[in-house]
This record gives structure tokens, sequence and C-alpha cells, in this order.
């Protein structure tokens, strides 16, 4: 789950980083009466959960009140990578005479957090490291005996930072990586983190992803959730307990298992159709869940096609026909319908579904499957 | 021969009582897999699985009364943590967690900590185990696999059950089925299930299963192509899943461009994998390489 600047902004506030917090807006009338108050000049920041919002256009330097308002204006009437800009962040401009970058990720191969620092700061780091690499600075901490203060220094060095601002970035670190530990967070990022005129380090940008597994003991974390982020069917299914994904296109796919979804995706890209979501419905295929799913696929009104893609293993594919039968009994889907059940019983749950009465089309091959779905979403 | 588990697994079963612990054990007992002892805080002195297993309020005490070497936990993600590192405590040598959803930070300490105690950790979030004809350790269809020379190695679940299904049809049988897990940190990696496989005499050949996410197949690649002398069929989950977005599993997904199935395809093949393009294609290919 991601937090926008303005929440990852007061975390790190809380653990002691130098943020510039500012305010946050909802309409260009509240951006002004803002800027008033700070006194200019202002930036005005789009509040939207993608990158890149400078490049797009949502972040812009005011030098008037009456200028802060037009800016608003026009920001909050953006889309930025598909995401309607609603809200604004609204801060005193800060003096700049560096940019430097400072995170956190986990380095899945090491199984430990690496701590990187950059003296490229305000570019993304993964364009740095395929421009210059080199730039990069990075110090992999374990969980035991956490960051140590030589780590720190080994950064602040690396990327050249005069010495009185060494103990400033140590504190800093310090707390990036605290509150990356103790919000459970799977990124914790400063960038720019910024060299003022004053010559203090000021946060000027930040962002936190934090891990949905650890949310569970995190209520006022969990809280944070902008709606906005996901489409609503994603909202629904993630209320439900589904792992879905939205795609494009318009074959609605139903599969038992993340890996078999993926390839599910795949083998349908692979003769020519468009997958309209990733779908897993976990295992079992229990009845009320696939009715959720399949709800969920029909909502959308681009799907023309829907794929049943199961396997069944402990629970046997009769019982999954069963369990489908039911399904389409409450839900009563208008669409043709491809069905691939393969395991245990197979034949027994083709049968089934083949003599209910419902325009089902059965495959017992995965590429059988995907063609005849391909071919019924294109109505032949 | 078999890898990891065998008929001299003694399996503890830690969350015997949960809805998913007993009903799995039962499947275990069934598939004739020694299950010894049950683990779940505060009904030690009970039986669970209609009596046929004892329950134990700690893993020690259930170690120290059964001999268990083995450990299985299906407690809720919240307590997997401690389950893990209360059976690497207890002295056992493989500890299997099916649990899924547990916090990678908490996973990194776990991870550590087990690395330091060299506990073998599969898992979590993974399928378990299943060495056909000896042991079922996890939530594997038992019925679909035969023995036979395959090792099948995998980070997905019922992607892997197709494809053993789909070698078992052909009468090609498996040595032992490894569902590492979809999690960003697991236990245990595909480098460290090849190298078991290669050192097996009875693996002829062995099935790779991967997926978007992490670089684990870079590395297995690399060491396909250093260390193994036995054939390896793979294919990559994930060809059109869009950047950013995480595939059902919590390992799955593509960050700052990396852990494509592009890349992991061409790593593959240039370590002289056969990587198939669909799963359908496995259990051929699998039947090729062993008749080479």
């Amino acid at each position: 789950m991601k937090l926008h600047e303005y929440q990852s902004k007061r975390i790190f506030a809380q653990y002691g980083i130098p943020v510039q917090e500012g305010e946050v807006a909802t309409t260009p009338q509240e951006v002004r009466a803002l800027a008033e108050q700070m006194g200019c000049p202002v930036v005005v920041k789009a509040q939207v959960l993608v990158g890149g919002r400078g490049k797009a256009g949502g972040i812009k330097l005011a030098q008037t009140p009456q200028q802060a308002e037009e800016i608003a204006t026009r920001i909050l009437s953006m889309q930025i990578k598909g995401l309607p800009v609603r809200k604004v962040l609204v801060a005193r401009a800060a003096d700049i005479q560096q940019e430097i970058y400072l995170g956190i990720v986990v380095d899945r191969a090491a199984a430990r957090p690496v701590m990187m620092a950059s003296s490229e700061g305000g570019v993304e780091i993964e364009e740095v490291a395929r421009t210059h690499p080199e730039a990069i600075k990075k110090v992999h901490i374990d969980p035991f005996v956490g960051l140590r203060a030589y780590q720190t220094l080994w950064l602040a060095k690396g990327i050249g930072l005069p010495p009185s601002l060494h103990r400033d970035f140590g504190r800093i670190a310090q707390g990036l990586y605290r509150s990356f530990v103790e919000c459970d967070a799977s990124l914790a990022e400063i960038n720019p983190l910024v060299i003022t005129s004053e010559g203090t380090l000021l946060a000027l940008d930040a962002k936190i992803v934090l891990d949905d597994n650890g949310l569970f003991r995190h209520p006022d974390l969990a809280a944070m959730r902008d709606i906005d982020e996901e489409t609503p069917s994603e909202r629904a299914a993630r209320e439900a307990g589904l792992s879905f994904v939205q795609l494009d296109g318009d074959i609605g796919c139903m599969v038992n298992g993340a890996g078999l979804a993926m390839a599910t995706m795949d083998i349908i890209q692979h003769f020519g159709g468009m997958p309209a979501n990733f779908l897993d419905i976990g295992g079992g295929a229990r009845a009320e869940r696939v009715a959720t799913a399949l709800r969920l696929i029909l909502a959308d009104p681009r799907v023309k096609a829907v794929l049943f893609n199961i396997f069944g293993g402990i629970t046997r594919c009769d019982e999954v026909a069963r369990g489908i039968i039911s399904v389409l009994d409450e839900v009563r889907p208008n669409l043709p319908i491809v069905a691939r059940l393969v395991g245990t019983n197979e034949a027994e749950g083709r049968q089934i579904l083949e003599s209910s009465g419902y325009r089902i089309i059965t495959a017992t091959t995965l590429a059988e499957a995907a063609q005849k779905a391909v071919a019924a979403a294109r109505g032949a | 021969m078999a890898i990891l588990v065998d008929k001299n697994t003694r399996l503890v079963v830690q969350g015997v009582t949960g809805r998913e612990g007993e009903f799995h054990t039962r499947q275990t007992l069934e598939y004739g897999t020694q299950v010894v002892a049950g683990v779940t805080p505060g009904k030690g002195g009970q039986f669970a699985c209609d009596g046929r297993v004892p329950v134990f309020d700690t893993v020690r005490e259930a170690v120290e009364a059964t001999g268990a070497n083995t450990s299985v936990i299906y407690v809720p993600a919240p307590f997997a943590p401690d389950a893990i590192i209360e059976a690497a405590d207890a002295g056992l040598g493989l500890v299997v967690c099916i649990t899924e959803g547990i916090p990678v930070n908490e996973m990194i300490r776990v991870k550590a900590y087990l690395d330091m105690k060299r506990v073998r950790l599969i898992g979590p979030n993974c399928p378990g185990l299943l060495t056909p004809g000896q042991a079922k350790v996890g939530i594997m269809p038992g019925h679909i696999a035969m023995p036979g020379p395959v090792g099948v190695v995998s980070r997905s679940g019922t992607l892997t059950y197709e494809v053993v299904y789909a070698l078992t049809a052909l009468g090609i049988g498996q040595t032992t089925c490894v569902g590492i897990g979809g999690d960003p940190i697991i236990g245990t990696r595909f480098v460290d299930v090849l190298a078991l496989f290669e050192a097996d005499p009875e693996t002829k050949a062995v099935v790779l299963i991967g997926e978007i996410g992490g670089n684990d197949e870079e590395v297995a690649a690399r060491f396909i192509a250093e260390r193994m002398t036995k054939p390896v069929v793979a294919f990559i989950a994930g060809r059109t899943a869009p950047p950013g977005k995480r595939m059902g599993h919590a390992g799955a997904i593509i960050e700052g461009g990396t852990g494509t199935a592009a890349e992991k395809i061409a790593a593959l093949e240039a370590a002289g994998v056969r990587v198939a393009e669909h799963p359908e294609q496995i259990a051929r290919m699998v039947a090729e390489a062993i008749h080479e």
C-alpha cells in the first residue's frame, strides 16, 4: 500500500527527520489562502500515488498567492498517469543548493534491508542505477544489530557530503531506518533530500510503501489508505480477500493459484487475446468466493468472455464443477464461458458442466481453453 | 532416494487443531506420512485427527516425546514467525511453513536467525513438499504424483500441481516436488534445491517453475551453467504481467524495471536450460530430456 507524500512526511517528521511539511488543500481557494498565510514563493504539489509527478506538470512554483491559485486550478483538474488529482500539498519553497537521494528497500537476494544514498537526487533511483550506478552507495543492514554509525558515515562520505553535515545525515538515516522497520514498510525514500542555502538538510519529498502483509498490526497506517489508489473492482476484491489486478483486455480470468493465473494470462496473449484481469481465487475454489469473483469480472463492461481455469487437487473437479453451476444459477451471466477443469475427476467435472444447460464451452488443455476464449471474445 | 522428506520423516504439525491444520493433517496421514505429533499452545494432552495425533503445548515437548525431525506450520501469519523460531530452537533440521501473509520485515529477522542456527526452512507461503510414495509434508495433492526420476522445484502451487499431473499422465514420476514459496524472503531458494537434486542419484532431470519478481531464477541459471550436469526444463509465469503490480504472491512483482520474465528466460536459456512457452509443453520437454 502506497502512502501519499504528505502522509509519508508526517511519519518521517515523527522520526526526527526535518521535512518541508506544508498543508494539504483540495480547492484553489484553499491553496491561495495557504499561500497568503505561508508567504510566497510556495510550491504546489499534486498528491497522487504515482511517480513522475514533476515531469507531468504536477509540481509547480508560485511567486504570488494569485499565481498559486491559478496553478492549483490547473493541477486539480489534471490526471497523472490516469489518476485524477484530488489533493495538492502546499509548502513554502526551499532554497536548494544540492539534491541528494536517500532510501531503503528490501534486498531480496541478500534477505536484508539495504540503504542507498546517491549524490544524484531528484531523479528516480532506477534511472541513476542505469546511467551511472557508481553514484549509488549502498549498505546492507543486519536485522539484529541495526544501522550502525560507521555505515551512515560511509554513505555520507561516499556521496561527498561536507563533514559539517555528516552528523545530521546520520540522524536522518537512523530515523529513516526506524520508520521503515516500525511501520513495516517495503520502501522508505527521501528524494530529494536537499542541502538548503542555509547549509542544512531538508526532506523535500517523501515516499513510503507499506508491506500489505504488515498492515494487520498497524491499524493507524491501514486507515491512511486512499481508495482512489484502486479501481472499484480492485477495492471490492481486496475487501473480499481476493487477489485481483485490473488489466486492459476483454477476457475475464478466474483461476485458482497465482502462478497458474499468470500462466493463464500469458497463454491468452500468446494466442492473440487480451486478459481483462489477473484473479487468484485461492485454494479449494469455494462457491461463495467464486460467486464474488465472477460478479467482479462481470462488473467490467469490457469483458466479452470469461475463462475458468481451475486445477482440482484436494478439491476434486466434480466438486468444483458443481460449485461453478451453483454460482451460475445465482449470478446468471450473459456471456460465453469457457471452462477448463484439470486434475482429479476432470472428466466427471466436464460432464457436469456440459449437461448443465448453460452455454459453457469446455476445454481439456490450457492451449485449447485459451484459443476458445479468444474466439469467444471476438464473437466467433 | 529423494530429497528433504522421505519415509524416515517424523512430522510434527504446528497448528494441528486449527481448521486448515487438521484438514491437511488428515490428508497427510492418509498419504502414509508418519505424523508423530501436533502442537497447539494450551491444548497439550489432547489428541487431534480422531485420536491419531497427540497434541503438545510446545515443539520441544513434542520432539522429546516423539523424536520428530521435521515440522510443518499452519498457524496464522501473526504467530507464524514465533512458530518457525520455536521449531528451530527445538532442534528440528527441517521446518516447512505453509502460512501466507508474514510481514517481510519479520521474515528478514526469522531468516537471519535460522541461518545462524543452520536450520533449513522451506517457505513461507508455500505448498510444502511431496516425495511420491514416501511422504507428503504440506498441502500438495498426493494422488497426482508418482515415484520416478524428475525433481520439481517451484515458487507456485497449483501451477506445480498442473505440471506434476501432466508428468504423471505421461508416465513420468517424480523424486521430490518442492514448493519453495511465493514470498520475497524465503528460507530455501532455487539454487539450494537444485544443488540437492544434482546430488541425488535418483533424480535424472529437474523442472524449475519460476515467476516474475526478484532474481532467484537468474542466480539459478548461473548455478545450472556452472555446476549442474542434469538437464533442467523451466517455465516462467508472468510474461505479460504489468510492472509495479503484485500478482497474487507477495514476491511476484516487477519493481524498478527488474524481475521481468524476459530477463529470467534469457538468463536460463543462456545457461542451456530449455524454457517452455506454456506449461503444457513442460512434460513433453522433460520426456525428451530424459531420453536423450
